[in-house]
């Protein structure tokens, strides 16, 4: 009964939210506590719905071939149809549970977190319009309305991430968030325009019908072509190489944002984009093999960054991109259900990571350096468990969450090439050695500045609760999917049976016991080994602390290449289009002076320039009165 | 019993008749100045606003239409209707007319004057859009050209160029687009008809096209003189300079007239009489059309990034905007110049709020420059949304009124120019880029105590932003709200495009 009413009002879940955004906004947004109480209410409602759809959709058997779809015109001009409306599927199901969920947890526990903060009030309603559009992208029909959400949840990342406007850093980093996703919305926009103008719809069902007929009469060379435009859209989104800049940066927002938008959801748009489009990307081998060798180069990349970096987020946030590179790579050698099965678990473990994170901050009064933090295993066992337990988890050790998810994509990426699976493997067990070094360097040792240590406390419930549930889930929702038999719901083409293949999941689990040892040795046991290392690798430290200077490249690129055309352009216009403007109208001036001089009141020299002008006409009439005639003929 | 109630006339009348009666008002009663001019123009709006939803779409074509003979030997009607293509703009004439009357509230300096002209000039752009009659059209024209003159000259400001240079090149460029057109419209006049069927009525003229009555050759020429005009009036680059120059020196109620609608006559006259009128000359021309817009929307995104006087960077932004109005107006197919529409109404809600902003924060500061203004957002947050909004609108957010015209102009221009559609879509980020940092430096950033003493848009200062953001939001959620309308004035044109389809273009030589 419930399912039902619940299936049939998915557009509720997106709508609620976005209820309580304009409520919040145009009214209460001076009123924290009923702005925050609205907020969570909507999300408990939504979320409350997302179940009734996630149950229904195994109760009625709602596949992937099968789903159930709601639309309704928004815009039609001319030959151009365009609607919005529920996809319900699987994939759907599972996102929703996702998204409601953490957001719903991120709420409550900002509650807590941001108490005191002057934009209490709008932080809820920023949270709300990012729910709401977060919803509505999941649950899209056709490629503009994932466009158009995915643009808006763009805009909430761009109001979070600069929550803090009076921040010179947090404006800056949320400006360049927007413009570097926006390079890849370029991208996306060319490509959904190149599907619309060739097969005159973007309904993703019947995309998905008429692609491989068209594959198979034409080919797919200007299919390969339109996929790799979409893909640059991800590229942004999912902060994968070369434009993962803005994903680091973005931890300058509120730590609740970066464990919601920045970890657990919006950055797995562009995975999910390219899954709920797999009818395409599954038909083309080469833009097969370039989401997966980028994304197992992005996972490597970042990860041998997020080795060297100090701030507890920027860790946690080069984790993230190299985790969303797992999950691409994981797309790229085909396994759907690997990517999102990792989605869902690194969904869980990161949010409850960033929230643990952000716990140790408030408490060390946002200190954000590990090395300045120190021992706080005492002092914060809660946060301390949670942690650890999320740690375990991304390092993918059993029964944990990333175990299953992360084998999953290993095995997958074994049976399609063994340089990725090598990639990913390395990835692993870095992933588990910096993962460990942050823990151990925050929760271990001696404390490194006495009077913030002793100030350093266990945070309230409101807070503390989103912890212990997330870590719940990072522990059993592995299990919990391989037993369920997740690939045989979240799939495409064929179910996928859920085995773990004993010498990858062995050896895989061996190496990041051995990370995680090697962590312990370098930052517990014998604390002065790391500075050793670190000389002794110096240009590879350096060039991992800077980032691979990616950063400096741009910023070059835009001040040297983008503002000095600007300038060109700007001295251009004013000297020499509008100097050719000034410079006619001076000649006009001076003419029209000469001109004024014959005026003098002289009826004599009237009368000479008259007599003149008569006589020029009369010679010009008499020699050229055929031609005028035709002429005058002509037009009249 | 509507149809007999004179409804354009009365939109038409309503400003002209307030300026009448506030001649015979004190020039000390500075607030019943006001509020009859604010009175007048809700009027207008109300009236346009009943005509927007209750125009028949299922039937479309001129709707509420007047016709009374007026110069019998010229064959001059006294003649109004709105279809799908002026009905919005009419629409954007109203809004924009009523926010510039609450925008110019705080005027000190000669209220009575200033309103009088305003009103005046709201008239004249009604009146361009609402007539069916050329010469009505030229009349309402010239009507708009005094007002802002001496508006600029008295009430403008001097920056970067004296308000004098930038009175001038505004009157210089709009008499040289009318000249243009003068002379475009009169030989029209003169071609089409034989002397004693001669009209100024412009379906008359457009059937005068389709019987043949206008040669190939005649309609190229033609269009080139109704394309200077028009296209001046445009910003079509090269034609450009007078835009920002002109904005810069305008007082606030001037430059979102200005740039919201009075530039829109320009688009307004390339369909309804350049593309109906002369189809052989549009499609002869439209390559030229289309790359010229390329080089509106790139070279002035970027020389909008060099920009420093916010009135500037929105100069430059709106020449760019008409760039992808004249894209859509060149691809020549329903879909492009839906958009091209959509999008002329949605830059105009856009750019007048932005005027609206920035003449709101200079009221009080006297500042409108990135390098002096920081961080507005501690003191006035209500402005500083009202900023975001349009900041938001113009970089084509969807949700807002300026992403669905721009993405129907990418969509029927690419089949097309698919080159130049994709240049013209990487402008978005070059929008985003000036826009973004435009709004960081004026809105975001510590707390500058300088700024404490001003106060927030309140009261009937948030007026223009209430209008043009429920239009903004309005139309951006529910686009078939515009775009319904716009389809009926546009999709009829379908067999007349389809007729141009392979005429010779400029590329393609003549015959």
């Amino acid at each position: 009964m419930f399912q039902q009413f619940a299936l049939e009002h998915a557009w509720l879940i997106p709508l609620l939210p976005a209820i309580s955004f304009v409520i919040i906004g145009m009214l209460i947004r001076s009123y924290g506590k009923a702005s925050a109480a609205l907020a969570v209410l909507m999300s408990l409602i939504s979320f409350c719905l997302a179940v009734g759809v996630a149950t229904g959709v195994v109760d009625y058997g709602i596949t992937v071939e099968a789903p159930f779809v709601q639309k309704v015109s928004w815009l039609h001009v001319g030959s151009l149809e365009l609607a919005m409306g529920v996809l319900v599927d699987p994939l759907t199901a599972m996102m929703l549970i996702v998204v409601t969920t953490v957001s719903l947890l991120v709420q409550i526990y900002s509650v807590g977190y941001m108490k005191g903060d002057p934009g209490y009030g709008r932080f809820f309603a920023y949270l709300s319009l990012f729910a709401a559009s977060m919803l509505g992208l999941v649950l899209a029909v056709n490629f503009l309305q994932m466009y158009v959400f995915w643009e808006l949840v763009g805009l909430c990342s761009y109001l979070l991430i600069g929550f803090y406007y009076y921040k010179v850093s947090a404006r800056e980093a949320a400006k360049k968030a927007f413009i570097t996703t926006r390079v890849g919305d370029f991208g996306l926009l060319l490509g959904i325009l190149l599907l619309q103008i060739n097969f005159g719809t973007l309904d993703f069902l019947e995309l998905g019908q008429i692609i491989p007929m068209y594959i198979a009469s034409a080919g797919t060379g200007m299919l390969t072509f339109i996929a790799l435009l979409i893909f640059i859209g991800p590229i942004g989104k999912s902060g994968q190489f070369p434009l993962h800049v803005w994903l680091p940066d973005a931890m300058e927002g509120p730590t609740p944002v970066s464990a919601l938008i920045h970890a657990a959801t919006m950055v797995v748009a562009g995975v999910y984009l390219v899954g709920r489009a797999y009818f395409l990307f599954s038909q083309l081998p080469t833009v097969m093999s370039v989401i997966a060798w980028l994304g197992a180069f992005t996972a490597f990349f970042a990860a041998s960054i997020a080795f060297t970096q100090h701030a507890i987020k920027r860790i946690l946030a080069y984790s993230t991109v190299s985790q969303l590179g797992y999950m691409m790579l994981a797309l790229g050698v085909g396994s759907l259900t690997a990517s999102f099965f990792h989605l869902m678990t690194h969904a869980f473990f990161k949010a409850l990571l960033f929230l643990c994170a952000g716990a140790v901050m408030h408490a060390m009064h946002d200190e954000a350096d590990i090395f300045k933090m120190r021992g706080l295993r005492h002092k914060m066992p809660v946060t301390f468990v949670c942690m650890t337990i999320g740690v375990l988890a991304i390092a993918g050790i059993p029964p944990f969450a990333g175990f299953f998810s992360k084998d999953a994509i290993l095995a997958a990426a074994a049976e399609v090439s063994m340089p990725l699976y090598i990639m990913a493997t390395l990835t692993a067990f870095m992933t588990a050695f910096y993962m460990s070094r942050l823990l151990f360097v925050t929760f271990f040792g001696m404390p490194a500045d006495e009077r913030t240590y002793s100030h350093a406390h266990e945070t309230g419930w409101f807070m503390r609760l989103p912890l212990i549930v997330l870590a719940g889930l990072a522990v059993i929702s592995g299990l919990w999917g391989h037993e369920f038999g997740f690939g045989e719901w979240v799939r495409f083409g064929m179910p996928v049976e859920e085995g773990i293949d004993p010498v990858i999941a062995i050896s895989s689990t061996v190496l990041s016991i051995i990370a995680i040892m090697a962590a312990w040795h370098i930052y517990v046991t014998k604390p002065y080994l790391s500075d050793t290392m670190a000389e002794k690798t110096g240009v590879l430290y350096k060039l991992s602390f800077n980032k691979f200077y990616i950063d400096e490249i741009y910023a070059c690129l835009i001040k040297y290449v983008v503002d000095g055309t600007a300038k060109v352009l700007y001295w251009f216009d004013v000297n020499i289009v509008d100097g050719i403007i000034n410079m006619l109208a001076a000649i006009v001036g001076g003419i029209s002076r000469r001109l004024g001089k014959l005026e003098n009141g002289q009826a004599q020299s009237y009368a000479a320039v008259f007599i003149c002008g008569v006589i020029v006409l009369a010679a010009y009439g008499f020699f050229y009165s055929q031609r005028i005639l035709a002429v005058l003929g002509g037009a009249l | 019993m509507m149809a007999s109630f004179p409804l354009l006339s009365a939109v038409l009348l309503a400003p002209i008749a307030a300026a009448v009666l506030l001649c015979f008002i004190s020039p000390k009663a500075v607030q019943s100045v006001r509020v009859i001019s604010a009175a007048a123009m809700t009027v207008a709006l109300a009236l346009t606003l009943f005509a927007f939803f209750s125009y028949d779409l299922s039937v479309g074509g001129m709707q509420f239409t007047e016709d009374v003979p007026w110069i019998h030997d010229l064959g001059v009607h006294y003649s109004l209707g709105v279809d799908g293509i002026s009905l919005p703009m009419l629409l954007l004439t109203e809004l924009i007319g009523l926010a510039s009357v609450f925008a110019s509230w705080r005027i000190e300096k000669r209220p009575k004057e200033f309103y009088i002209l305003l009103l005046i000039l709201i008239a004249g752009v009604t009146g361009t859009f609402i007539a069916r009659d050329l010469f009505i059209f030229l009349l309402c024209y010239e009507v708009v050209v005094i007002p802002i003159y001496i508006m600029v000259i008295i009430w403008g400001s001097t920056k970067r160029v004296t308000k004098e240079y930038s009175a001038m090149k505004l009157t210089i460029y709009l008499l040289m687009g009318s000249a243009f057109m003068l002379v475009g419209v009169v030989a029209l006049y003169l071609q089409a008809f034989p002397p004693e069927l001669r009209t100024f009525d412009m379906d008359t003229l457009a059937m005068a096209a389709q019987m043949g009555n206008f040669s190939e050759e005649f309609q190229i020429f033609a269009f080139f003189l109704l394309l200077l005009g028009f296209g001046s009036l445009l910003s079509m680059f090269p034609f450009h300079s007078w835009s920002p120059d002109g904005y810069a020196g305008a007082p606030t109620a001037v430059s979102m007239i200005h740039a919201g609608v009075l530039k829109k006559i320009g688009g307004d006259g390339l369909i309804r009489l350049g593309l109906l009128v002369l189809p052989l000359g549009a499609k002869f021309w439209a390559p030229l059309i289309a790359g010229l817009a390329i080089i509106n929307v790139m070279y002035a995104a970027y020389i909008a990034l060099a920009q420093k006087d916010l009135k500037y960077v929105i100069g430059y932004s709106s020449v760019s905007h008409m760039g992808y109005v004249l894209l859509g107006f060149a691809a020549l197919n329903v879909v492009s110049i839906s958009g091209a529409v959509a999008n002329m109404v949605a830059h105009g809600v856009m750019s007048a709020l932005f005027f609206a902003m920035i003449g709101n924060v200079y009221e009080k500061t006297h500042m409108r420059s990135v390098t002096e203004l920081r961080g507005l957002a501690h003191q006035m947050p209500r402005a500083s949304v009202g900023f975001m909004l349009a900041g938001m609108a113009s970089l084509g957010l969807p949700g807002l009124i300026g992403f669905i015209p721009e993405f129907t102009i990418f969509v029927g221009s690419f089949s097309v120019y698919p080159v130049f559609a994709v240049i013209a879509i990487s402008g978005i980020i070059f929008t985003a880029l000036y826009t973004l940092r435009m709004l960081a430096k004026v809105l975001f950033g510590p707390r500058d105590s300088y700024f404490d003493k001003y106060t927030d848009a309140r009261g009937v200062e948030m007026m223009p932003l209430v209008i043009l953001g429920i239009a903004l939001v309005g139309f951006g959620v529910f686009p078939q709200l515009l775009m319904g309308v716009v389809g009926t004035g546009v999709e009829p044109l379908l067999p007349l495009l389809d007729s141009i389809k392979d005429a010779p273009t400029v590329l393609g030589g003549i015959g």
